[in-house]
């Protein structure tokens, strides 16, 4: 596939720099496709701030300190909702990127050996795409940070690059909401679920949280209905994956 | 920016890299204990699902299970065109289209 570059990375001896510039465009080059696959999430984030009512400075600068696409999609709903508080859109943030959580204990083996500064550097990329990346990566040869650093630096350049297009080009669009086109974001959200709805316990937790979270909005003040029906139907699927494993 | 705006994406951002970081310096060592894991494993189905499901059913703050709730047809076909393709742009632009062929045709 991509052979050229690695036999560069072996020449060099012990005292090993930990960001090889060989592998990081080995990490640059591997993530291409899949950075530019994340294009259309960007400009419509881009499009969303726009039509939540939010300015070029605002949606971009998210963009830039937040990094995590549906975080910033779930917060710009609520903010269109007319939710500014602020301990409500930072629990809800936090509860979505909780996953982040996991996907950190999993590569914590491989980076512990990193200086520190390094891994603080290389946790702020740690989205889902790069996550598999470099997985990928440690799977097919060894763990690289300098590929890691490739991969992160490409997906956050494309990610605050096309939320900035978004922005521009859903100027152009006379009042989206009129032509419903906040239809967007469940459409995309859509695209996300199916592929997790997989077996008996992602099912149950999907059947679950649409109960709960309908039951929630009719009687429950808020948004809270998104962080009750979550942890109910995650409960559930994680009871039920308990009882699979058990059963085994 | 508005002072109120920006507090609410910094809080963001260090919620969001709390989640991304704090595992690195916890599991340094161990591993995420399984109950911990299984509970994390479904996360995201359950909360993807409790934000397309009231966006659809009640897009208008009601419950609303009529035909002419375009939101829950153009749901439907972006439902069936996500199982079928299991592509983000297919399922974004076909729901987009009957969306707004739906909002065209009920004017």
């Amino acid at each position: 596939m991509w052979g050229a570059g690695v036999s560069i990375a072996k020449t060099h001896a012990k005292p090993e720099p930990y960001l090889l510039a060989g592998e990081f465009w080995q990490g640059v080059r591997d993530s291409l496709p899949v950075a530019l696959s994340v294009v259309p999430f960007g400009l419509t984030c881009g499009v969303m701030g726009l039509t939540v009512g939010l300015t070029f400075l605002e949606t971009v600068s998210m963009s830039v300190l937040v990094f995590a696409g549906a975080a910033q999609f779930i917060s710009m709903t609520m903010l269109g909702a007319g939710i500014t508080a602020f301990s409500l859109i930072v629990l809800t943030t936090l509860l979505i990127n909780l996953r982040h959580l996991l996907m950190g204990a999993s590569l914590a083996p491989y980076m512990a050996r990193l200086p520190m500064p390094l891994q603080a550097v290389l946790a702020f990329g740690l989205v889902d795409e790069t996550y598999a990346l470099i997985m990928n990566r440690i799977l097919v040869k060894e763990y690289s940070p300098g590929y890691q650093m490739g991969c992160n630096v490409n997906f956050y350049l494309v990610w605050v690059a096309s939320t900035a297009a978004g922005v521009f080009l859903g100027g152009y669009i006379p009042d989206p909401l009129a032509w419903g086109l906040d239809f967007a974001l469940p459409a995309l959200l859509m695209a996300l679920l199916i592929p997790r709805l997989a077996d008996r316990p992602s099912y149950f937790a999907c059947v679950v949280s649409a109960l709960v979270a309908v039951l929630g909005a009719l009687y429950l003040p808020g948004k809270w209905y998104i962080i009750i029906a979550c942890l109910a139907a995650s409960a559930v699927g994680g009871f039920m994956e308990g009882e699979c494993g058990s059963a085994r | 920016m508005r002072g109120e705006i920006f507090l609410i994406i910094a809080g963001m951002a260090i919620a969001t890299y709390f989640t991304r970081f704090a595992c690195l310096v916890l599991f340094r060592a161990g591993g995420v204990p399984g109950w911990l894991e299984r509970w994390l494993k479904h996360v995201p189905t359950a909360i993807l699902t409790s934000l397309i499901v009231p966006a659809l059913l009640l897009p208008r703050g009601a419950l609303d299970l009529s035909l002419s709730n375009n939101y829950l047809l153009a749901g439907c076909v972006a439902a069936v065109t996500a199982y079928k393709t299991r592509n983000v742009i297919a399922t974004m632009v076909l729901g987009l289209i009957v969306m707004l062929a739906l909002c065209w045709i009920s004017r």
